[in-house]
């Protein structure tokens, strides 16, 4: 069997999958991985499962010694990846062999980085997911520590050579523009209050974390006042009494009572979840029926998609 | 009514205003969307007047998700709702007292009564859960008897032990896990509300009983004093 021993596990670092389907009606939050795209091209690039877990890496500082050989996939944040001191590129298939040092310096430029190993990552599940959603303080579920083993589920499967194209590659540059679908309270914030909303520029806030993203900016005026909890779509965009959007992710409450001018798209979100403090955000209206068909163009790609030979390139099936 | 609020949700609102016949005709409506069996549901999120939706994307679109919801909806508002007397009774031992509750004391004076009699009032009315979240397993339950209800306090606590019993306006709790808090703490409850074999013990919809205990009743059942 072959493993990554984890000498350094960077600031905060856990395993991931697509998330828990089906347990918020628990107060359960969701959890799985906050950049959906680079997750998904980890597992892509090694033909695992499309809900396979990762590594999530937040700000790198990552080192891990090899125990046998193994195959693995980095993708996410700009930053330097080494193998035993050689640079090595991201967004491709890396081998590793035994005793191999994989270092991963501290990201500068975004937030999150994804190691897939072949077959998936090994951990317990629970509640269908093999995610760890820190706040909750579940038995067991914790950010990954020193000494601590990552596993492939199936040990000894190879692809061939392969690297993302690079026009498919996310765009993760310093100014995000970020989607709106009006919804929930939309038609309850004034006109001004919207227009303000989607024409400001907005920096994300060092209080940003797997819940939330806070955004500070112009604050909205005069947003409506709180509303009876309801429950809590992925992306929704809270306005709470300050009027400073706040971005709701993957380990935010499944029920909240701010009032909410509509929701970010998903695979928006996973734009967001890549910038440090201080980074740009716009507001852009966007309509439902273009965000749920590039969801589904997403996915679909995943599926029915498959490498060419050279490992250059993705065919649809 | 009926409407998308996001790519992969779509939210049902029952009424207005909280009532409290809503819990239960909300949990008969999770009960007959379950039943329909729709291959695309996810999740059904009950909350007190509002009922979120979420559903598979690929498999299809807000339109689809509506035009299959909007009958089950409607035959529910015009049927009324027979869910009241299937619902499910839950009972919760509670040890009120100055060591697990620190804010009785207060919240007695406040009201202009003394503790045994806000520990009759809490425990004499039969609530219901309106709604689940904050944390895995804390169910929110109305309504609160007027004279006992209180706002939350202004700085929250940081650490509230789980099992702790507290009061936010008219709404009523238990803390399943410890857990940073910001409601008036009056006692403590031994049983386990969360567990991650049998999920939550309460649902909305559940009717729930208080029963005062005793310390030696409390530590006889797994209670524990830290505070």
């Amino acid at each position: 069997m072959s493993w990554l021993e984890v000498i350094h596990p960077g600031v905060q670092s856990t395993v991931q999958d697509s998330g828990r389907r089906g347990y918020r009606h628990h107060g359960l939050a969701a959890g799985g991985a906050l950049d959906l795209i680079s997750f998904t091209w980890a597992n892509k690039l090694l033909d695992n499962p499309r809900h396979a877990a990762c590594l999530e890496i937040m700000l790198g500082g990552f080192r891990a010694i090899a125990q046998g050989s193994l195959q693995i996939a980095i993708t996410g944040a700009r930053t330097s990846v080494t193998v035993n001191g050689e640079p090595v590129e991201l967004w491709r298939t890396l081998n590793l062999d035994d005793g191999d040092e994989l270092t991963i310096s501290h990201s500068v430029h975004n937030r999150l980085i994804y190691l897939a190993v072949a077959g998936g990552l090994d951990s317990p599940e629970q509640f269908g997911s093999r995610t760890v959603v820190v706040r909750e303080k579940l038995e067991g579920r914790g950010p990954l520590k020193t000494v601590d083993k990552l596993v492939p589920r199936e040990p000894q499967r190879k692809v061939p050579s392969r690297e993302v194209p690079a026009h498919q590659r996310p765009d993760f540059s310093s100014e995000v523009v970020i989607g709106l679908i009006p919804g929930y309270q939309y038609s309850q914030f004034q006109r001004t209050d919207i227009l303000r909303l989607t024409t400001s520029n907005y920096t994300v806030s060092d209080q940003s974390d797997r819940m939330g993203f806070r955004l500070q900016g112009p604050a909205l005026d005069c947003p409506p006042p709180g509303i009876i909890s309801e429950g809590i779509a992925h992306g929704s965009v809270q306005i709470p009494g300050d009027g400073q959007p706040i971005v709701l992710l993957n380990d935010g409450q499944t029920i909240g009572g701010y009032p909410k001018p509509g929701v970010v798209p998903i695979l928006d979100c996973s734009r967001l979840a890549q910038q440090l403090p201080g980074g740009r955000v716009r507001f852009e209206l966007c309509d439902l029926a273009t965000a749920q068909n590039q969801r589904r163009l997403f996915e679909l790609h995943y599926q029915n998609t498959r490498w060419c030979q050279n490992g250059q390139a993705l065919e649809w099936l | 009514m009926i409407e998308p609020v996001s790519e992969d949700t779509i939210l049902i609102t029952l009424a207005p205003a909280i009532d409290d016949t809503l819990p239960a005709r909300i949990a008969s409506l999770v009960d007959s969307i379950r039943r329909a069996g729709f291959h695309w549901l996810v999740d059904m999120v009950p909350s007190y007047t509002t009922l979120m939706v979420v559903y598979d994307p690929v498999l299809v679109d807000f339109r689809q998700v509506t035009d299959k919801l909007r009958p089950i909806v409607h035959r529910l508002s015009t049927q009324g709702h027979t869910a009241e007397l299937k619902s499910r009774l839950v009972e919760l031992p509670v040890y009120y007292s100055a060591e697990t509750g620190p804010d009785l004391q207060w919240l007695a004076t406040e009201s202009g009564l003394d503790c045994e009699e806000v520990i009759r009032r809490h425990s004499s009315v039969e609530y219901r859960v309106h709604a689940l979240g904050f944390a895995p397993g804390f169910a929110f339950m109305g309504q609160v008897d007027p004279s006992i209800a209180a706002p939350r306090k202004t700085t929250p606590r940081k650490q509230v032990p789980a099992g702790s019993v507290g009061i936010a306006n008219r709404q009523t709790a238990v803390y399943p896990q410890v857990s940073p808090g910001g409601w008036q703490l009056i006692g403590r409850c031994p049983t386990r509300l969360f567990d991650s074999t049998n999920l939550s013990l309460l649902k909305v919809g559940d009717r729930v009983r208080i029963t005062p205990i005793s310390r030696e009743a409390f530590l006889a059942a797994g209670g524990e004093l830290m505070p």
